[in-house]
């Protein structure tokens, strides 16, 4: 079923893994002042779901949905900015020991629906319950270097966490998908109780979930009275929905129906969300030969992939991940399309004529269509390309350790979580196998020497190494893609998964 | 035949019928590539992270201490719990059962009356301007599948009716789902009353029954129409079947929470407790249902 954070286009809407961010404020077709709505009302929001198989307990949240209602009821430490750095939720400010090691959290003042205040405690509970070993919250590996036994309250707004290994990144846990604060024992999610911008009303398991506006919300209190949350997994119903007025905001459109209906819907288009990538794996044949793996890097029509998959709602990629994001690499020039230099590489690694099998399946949006064309290009540079659909419910487990190349795609997260989830030896997602001693000491490096400076150039290090010889050819960054009746304003184009992706506090009615 | 009999001898191997169903279903499920467990993981396939949840879910136990606990709790009317939310099945289908017997009653009570009334209308003046023209109507529009219809519909309606049961199964948003789920039975059925009232009206006993001096229509509705619609009974069962059973595109396009949207979600997520919680109950609906058409029939045309 599904899952978050990357694939965000599926029937279920997973949340990219991480999506992200930025440019938040770079398009934002639909976002107006919102200084000249009126406030109240009702705000009803069309989702794809997990039908009544979801759930309401915010540490569980792995559908698009689940998240954007987590965040409605609960806040997080950190989240994650337009640039996909972190950024205080919870937390007023942050501190480091200068060996890195102990972090110390400050929290702002903030209360919870029942009235009682969000104190060290319950932080320290919600991390406890996170890491259990006997649960399987998804956030447990993003925590897991924190040393809970010997982390504390300091006084009632002041938490200190001793770290596992010193890590300069850490107010990236601290926004990581899924690390929401809950009150202390209060486990019973048929009624959440948290400190976000809207209290639980009603839940009905697979249709709604009704909220009424937080006024005490120390973020500022919401515009609109009422949000609920609908439950259509097909997008058609979705945007007939919207058209017919049943919803005012429908979630997770695909460029087709924003041209379709561009006349009739308010679109927001969030560039830079969610990657497209081809995966070769670098330990095994044909992809081991570095050369081999240059000529696929210039064989792509990058510009011909983006035309035909994301008409009008995407950028080319330049085979590193997080375009837009902190850390990223833009002074790596863009590369371009030369298949004469690729025929070459090819001749060079003697692969004139290379059966090549592509693995795809639909778990995203455009993945079998991008395949078809990625197929084409390889032909064209003279290589046997073959098209293998996977299973689709598998899809993501399956491509870790079966075949040479496979669609990608990642939703946004910061460039260090990326690196720490796939390109590492010890990373348990490591769809390209690259596994480098040297590359894990930059890594290394990157998160943990104490100057600022040699961290930024461990990254740009890491990424030209992974630009010049890495396995994920990214090819592309897909918009994300909402729409929303006239009468809603305020909805920004932040990609999914950061700080103000569906953030209907921030939403008014006209 | 003795009706009484053979209503005991199928109501004794229904639940054989249905436990032969519900282990199918668990064997075919545990085929299917992928448990739960890498269903749940999804995009974040660490295998230690896989190999946990498999744990919590009692996945590593072996099949049969699986199917067994699960056979169990059958009798006590326990269908176990959701892999996915922890949720009792039996909760889940019963909250699933309600919009899909909304659906269908909303659609038997429009598709029974219409098509009996077609059937009778075009058999009456066999070859007709109104026979010819329900055949033509209903040959084309057997053959547009279902959502194709409910895209056309939406379409043309739109601007009129609510296209989605967003805002709740309300007798105006039930419309445009009724007309698409009604479409293709309503040829068949009326197609099937057809011939067997031409069949019958020109029967000898039909005939007979004239010539005694019993009125045209005591003749036609009284003794022609019985025996015309029992063919139709059972394609009347199969329909009825079907529509308890989910109809899931029509539930998808018109985002109806019913038995069809819970058996796909609980397939992509490998979720067997309410895979095998919904088996049992489209076993016994199949069941069910046929038996009541077999007695139907045998009412309205006693055969020796």
């Amino acid at each position: 079923m599904s899952h978050p954070l990357d694939h965000p286009l599926s029937r279920r809407g997973l949340l990219g893994l991480g999506l992200a961010a930025g440019a938040a404020l770079l398009t934002g077709c639909g976002t107006s002042s919102p200084s000249s709505a009126s406030s109240g009302g009702r705000l009803r929001a069309a989702f794809a779901g997990g039908g009544a198989t979801e759930t309401l307990d915010p540490h569980l949240a792995n559908l698009f949905n689940e998240a954007a209602r987590a965040k409605a009821m609960f806040d997080k430490l950190a989240d994650l900015g337009s640039d996909v750095s972190p950024q205080p939720r919870l937390a007023e400010r942050w501190e480091p020991s200068s060996d890195l090691r102990t972090w110390r959290i400050h929290l702002r003042e903030a209360v919870f629906h029942d009235g009682r205040a969000v104190r060290a405690a319950d932080v320290l509970a919600s991390y406890a319950r996170i890491l259990d070993p006997a649960k399987t919250f998804r956030a447990r590996s993003s925590l897991a270097l924190i040393d809970l036994p010997n982390s504390r309250a300091v006084d009632e707004r002041t938490v200190e966490f001793a770290l596992k290994r010193p890590f300069a990144e850490f107010p990236n846990v601290l926004a990581a998908f899924g690390t929401y604060v809950i009150p202390e024992g209060h486990t019973d999610f048929a009624e959440p109780v948290g400190s976000g911008p809207f209290s639980f009303t009603s839940w009905k398991p697979g249709r709604s979930v009704l909220l009424r506006r937080n006024a005490e919300y120390w973020d500022g209190a919401p515009f609109i009275d009422e949000l609920e949350f609908l439950i259509a997994n097909e997008e058609t119903a979705r945007m007939n929905a919207l058209l017919g007025g049943q919803v005012e905001y429908a979630h997770d459109l695909s460029p087709v129906t924003a041209r379709q209906y561009a006349s009739r819907a308010t679109f927001v288009k969030s560039p830079n969300s969610a990657m497209q990538a081809f995966a070769m794996k670098v330990d095994r044949p044909p992809f081991d030969d570095r050369d081999l793996r240059e000529a696929m890097f210039l064989l792509t029509d990058r510009q011909g992939l983006v035309d035909t998959v994301l008409p009008g709602a995407g950028q080319v990629g330049n085979d590193l991940f997080g375009r837009g994001y902190e850390h990223y690499a833009a002074e790596i020039p863009q590369r371009g399309h030369d298949l004469d230099r690729a025929r070459a590489l090819i001749r060079k690694a003697g692969a004139e004529g290379l059966a090549v099998e592509l693995t795809t399946a639909p778990v995203a949006a455009g993945f079998v269509e991008a395949a078809t064309v990625f197929a084409g290009q390889l032909r064209a540079a003279g290589l046997k390309a073959e098209i293998r659909t996977g299973d689709k419910d598998t899809y993501w487990s399956d491509i870790l350790t079966k075949g040479t190349l496979a669609s990608f795609r990642s939703g946004a997260m910061p460039i260090e979580t990326h690196i720490a989830q796939r390109l590492l030896t010890s990373s348990t997602t490591n769809a390209t196998g690259w596994r480098r001693p040297e590359f894990d000491a930059l890594y290394e490096k990157a998160v943990s020497a104490p100057r600022a400076a040699d961290r930024e150039g461990a990254y740009l290090e890491m990424q030209r190494t992974l630009h010049a010889e890495g396995g994920l050819l990214v090819w592309g960054f897909a918009d994300w893609i909402v729409a929303t009746s006239p009468r809603v304003q305020g909805v920004s184009a932040a990609p999914a998964n950061t700080m103000d992706w569906a953030r209907f506090d921030k939403v008014k009615l006209a | 035949m003795r009706p009484a009999g053979y209503v005991r001898r199928r109501l004794l191997l229904a639940p054989v019928q249905v436990a032969a169903v519900a282990s199918a279903v668990f064997l075919l499920a545990e085929v299917l590539p992928g448990d739960a467990a890498v269903v749940l993981a999804g995009d974040d396939p660490d295998p230690e992270r896989i190999a946990r949840i498999r744990e919590s879910l009692g996945l590593d136990r072996p099949l049969l201490t699986r199917f067994a606990a699960w056979a169990g709790g059958l009798p006590r009317g326990d269908f176990g719990e959701s892999l996915v939310s922890g949720r009792p099945v039996l909760g889940l289908v019963l909250d699933a059962l309600g919009p899909t017997a909304v659906l269908a009653s909303a659609t038997l009570a429009v598709l029974v009356p219409l098509s009996v009334w077609a059937g009778v209308a075009a058999a009456l003046r066999e070859g007709g301007r109104f026979d010819r023209a329900l055949t033509a109507v209903g040959v084309a529009l057997y053959a547009v599948p279902e959502f194709a219809l409910a895209v056309v519909l939406i379409v043309v309606f739109g601007g009129l009716l609510p296209v989605t049961a967003l805002g709740g199964l309300t007798p105006a948003a039930l419309v445009l789902p009724v007309a698409v789920l009604a479409a293709r039975p309503l040829c068949s059925l009326s197609r099937l009353v057809r011939a067997g009232m031409i069949g019958a009206l020109a029967s000898g006993y039909a005939a007979q029954a004239v010539r005694l001096g019993v009125p045209e229509r005591r003749v036609r509705y009284v003794h022609v129409l019985p025996n015309a619609v029992t063919p139709a009974v059972q394609q009347l069962a199969r329909t009825v079947d079907w529509l308890l059973g989910g109809v899931v595109i029509a539930e998808a396009v018109f985002v109806i929470p019913g038995l069809g949207t819970l058996l796909v979600d609980a397939v992509a997520d490998r979720d067997l407790p309410v895979l095998q919680g919904l088996a049992v109950l489209f076993a016994a609906t199949t069941v069910l249902v046929n038996l009541a058409a077999d007695l139907v029939a045998f009412r309205l045309a006693p055969r020796a």
